[in-house]
């Protein structure tokens, strides 16, 4: 079954997807961090730096586009989804169109994006897309997450699951509950328990088949404004949350590095991919940030400072490959920023 | 494994602090159920058995091991002690129950054993305490909580399994007593639907029972037994173990339950009894394993397979079909008639005939114990074995 094989592909061990998805404004904050316009040409030009980095696509077996991104090309001609395609990397799409309020509540959002997306879902398939990206947001407060931000959300990520399985584009699901707060760990695990357990109830409930799924969760830490606690402390927390919610069926989870530096990200995920427990499904990453935050700082928009740039990204690449297969020993070359936190208050995508 | 050591405990109460029925322990102050401002803000999987309770689940799903079930109520039993001529006495269910538990090197092969009320609280005929002698076979005794199946009002003639009012002094009573598991067996009928109502009433009652049992130290073993009757497919049978399943670990969530503490009895996924395809056991264990990897979370140490009218060989057939190829939970049994039968008939209610009784249960029980390991072959089954003990409407 192509959606089964696809899935199970992402979560090849040594490899992990690129986040290259973001939005025109929220590209443009990153550009504009490194003091470069913010037009489609210098998009593009971005985007090809990454695709096309000596030695870096055999780490990654996913790149997850914005819609601009997938009808793009190199700038002699080629279409990124045919340079992703000839390295064995499948291209992705993002698909939801954004968080919007929910009405009674204190600023918790629900997702939108289910109009018209069966429609939207076979074009990005033609186009050569093989799976899908729609990012729900939750938080931590004194009540939150309410019970109707959690169902709400849920049953979001369920209804575009189903679409998309039936457009043939392996849906990632991804239930981001954000850093931000002062609550310890333990109460992001309660927080991340229940909302995971409520999300494959809906993907249950929607008869999604979670072979063809791919999980994209945040890691359990303490919040942003709480003390820091070791990496092993963080893996264990985290995969103890995912043994109590995500079935053996679902393939691979893929987190998310929600504004922390590309190393902690890195050495987190090693920390999960070293405990000896039980893990039946690949732990990968999908990270946007956490990837590609040295390389933007390396490049500053420079023609001339292209492979300095692509270095970087390789070094990223190859130590997250290595944290999948928890072998990473945290000597790569941190380039500028690479420890550097990339948390944002309240993050707006 | 590192879970244990993040959830907060306090230590397990001394015995003798408890007062028969009664609880003189303080709320366990290692569990906030909720935070003053905000009721579903922090949620703690932990009672004060926290750790008791996964080491106890740890040790019935031990390699190479499974649960004897033998909690027939006094009824049920009587209809067992008459199909080999015996009244339905005390005195015989004693003597039937000794005969089960003191089987020489019975706990290579069993780690639990599911008693039914009277029988924890018996001794054998030679006057030792049941527990006790399951104890010393290192074999956890575990006790049936549930007050059996009553109408659904407001369903399409379907059941919903009695047992909350009293399950936690009920539970504390039991855990001093020696009980370290309890089970609870629920319902669900394919030829009545099954109705949305008599779903969520199942999968409710065994999360509040769950909550309830590891407040008090037993391990809750999760039985929602999708019945053998009808005549539908093996297809349909998945179907409706997925939904059953999927409102299961919900409600279990909900209710806070802390899933490396519990065990679970499913039915396996069958044509129904009277349907004209029949399986293999490899089509069987296919749709099984596909049915568990698509619901039950690895951090469930142990699946213990109900055996539901199949026969002793059948039963053991389909288990080593399932443990081939490792998996992320001891895949397992909790057998009653698939251990019993041939062992009640070798014995039929003569004391000279207890030793190969006890033979031929242990010849089961070690079958079993390879079937679990994925190294059954089947040599040397008798005939008696090979019998189906499906009953049309069978009730306990």
């Amino acid at each position: 079954d192509e959606l089964a094989k696809n899935a199970a592909y992402i979560g090849t061990p040594g490899k992990g997807i690129l986040a290259a998805d973001e939005s025109t404004g929220t590209i443009g904050k990153r550009l504009a961090s490194i003091n470069v316009e913010n037009v489609e040409e210098n998009r593009r030009a971005l985007r090809e730096l990454l695709f096309t980095a000596p030695g870096a696509l055999q780490f990654i077996s996913g790149v997850i586009f914005f819609e601009e991104t997938l009808y793009q090309k190199t700038a002699s001609g080629k279409l990124f989804v045919d340079v992703l395609k000839e390295s064995g990397v499948l291209p992705g799409i993002k698909v939801d169109t954004g968080t919007v309020v929910l009405n009674g509540t204190n600023d918790e959002t629900f997702t939108q994006g289910l109009d018209g997306l069966a429609q939207r879902c076979q074009k990005y398939y033609e186009a050569g897309a093989r799976f899908a990206k729609w990012r729900a947001v939750l938080k931590i407060g004194t009540i939150e997450p309410t019970e109707l931000a959690i169902q709400e959300n849920a049953n979001g990520l369920a209804m575009y699951s189903a679409i998309c399985q039936q457009c043939g584009l392996v849906p990632i699901v991804e239930p981001e509950i954000l850093v931000d707060g002062p609550h310890d760990i333990n109460k992001c695990a309660a927080v991340t328990e229940r909302v995971l357990a409520a999300c494959y109830k809906a993907l249950n409930d929607h008869h999604v088949m979670l072979e063809g799924t791919l999980l994209k969760p945040n890691m359990v830490t303490p919040g942003s404004d709480s003390p820091k606690v070791a990496p092993e402390v963080i893996a264990e927390h985290t995969v103890r949350a995912l043994q109590r919610t995500v079935p053996p069926a679902v393939p691979a989870v893929v987190f998310l590095s929600g504004g922390q530096s590309e190393e902690e990200a890195t050495i987190n995920l090693n920390a999960m991919n070293k405990l000896k427990t039980k893990k039946p499904w690949s732990l990968s990453f999908s990270f946007g940030r956490a990837l590609q935050q040295s390389t933007l700082k390396a490049w500053g928009g420079k023609a001339e400072n292209v492979a300095k740039a692509q270095e970087a990204f390789l070094v990223r690449c190859k130590a997250n490959s290595e944290a999948t297969l928890g072998t990473y020993k945290g000597d790569a070359k941190l380039g500028e920023g690479a420890a550097e936190s990339l948390h944002v208050k309240d993050y707006k995508y | 494994m590192a879970s244990a050591s993040l959830l907060k405990t306090s230590p397990v109460l001394d015995k003798s602090e408890w007062v028969k029925g009664h609880t003189l322990r303080q709320p366990s102050t290692s569990a906030v159920r909720c935070h003053p401002v905000a009721p579903s803000g922090l949620t703690v999987r932990a009672s004060s058995y926290a750790d008791e309770l996964v080491k106890t689940a740890k040790a019935i799903a031990s390699p190479g091991r499974g649960i004897l079930a033998m909690d027939e109520s006094n009824a049920t039993c009587g209809k067992r002690l008459a199909s080999i001529g015996l009244e339905n006495t005390e005195a015989n269910r004693q003597a039937y129950r000794t005969l089960l538990v003191s089987a020489p090197g019975l706990g290579q092969y069993i780690s639990g054993a599911i008693l039914f009320e009277e029988t924890l609280y018996q001794t054998t005929i030679d006057g030792k305490k049941m527990v006790d002698v399951l104890v010393e076979q290192n074999i956890v005794p575990g006790i049936k909580v549930d007050k059996g199946l009553v109408p659904l009002a407001g369903s399409n003639n379907e059941s919903w399994c009695q047992g909350l009012d009293g399950l936690a002094p009920r539970s504390a009573a039991y855990y001093q007593q020696g009980a370290r598991f309890a089970k609870w067996r629920t319902v669900v009928s394919i030829p009545n639907g099954p109705t949305e109502l008599a779903v969520k009433e199942a999968a409710w009652g065994l999360a509040r029972y769950a909550a309830i049992s590891q407040d008090n130290g037993l391990v809750p073993i999760v039985e929602p037994e999708i019945l053998l009757d009808g005549d539908h497919g093996i297809d349909r049978t998945f179907e409706v173990a997925k939904k059953v399943w999927a409102e299961v670990f919900f409600y279990l969530a909900q209710n806070n339950v802390m899933f490396e503490g519990i065990l679970l009895k499913p039915s396996m996924v069958t044509p129904g009894a009277e349907c004209k395809d029949r399986a293999t056991p490899q089509q069987v264990a296919d749709y099984t394993l596909s049915l568990l990897r698509q619901r039950i979370p690895p951090a469930v140490p142990g699946i213990m397979f109900l055996s539901g009218g199949q026969s002793e060989v059948e039963a053991t057939l389909n288990l080593n079909a399932m443990n081939q190829a490792p998996n992320p939970w001891h895949v397992s049994f909790s057998y009653a008639r698939a251990l019993q039968n041939t062992c009640l008939k070798k014995w039929g209610g003569r004391p000279e005939n207890v030793k190969d009784a006890q033979e031929v249960l242990l010849i089961r029980a070690k079958a079993n114990s390879l079937a679990q390991l994925g190294k059954y072959t089947g040599e040397g089954e008798s005939d008696e074995a090979k019998q189906g003990m499906f009953v049309k409407g069978y009730v306990y």
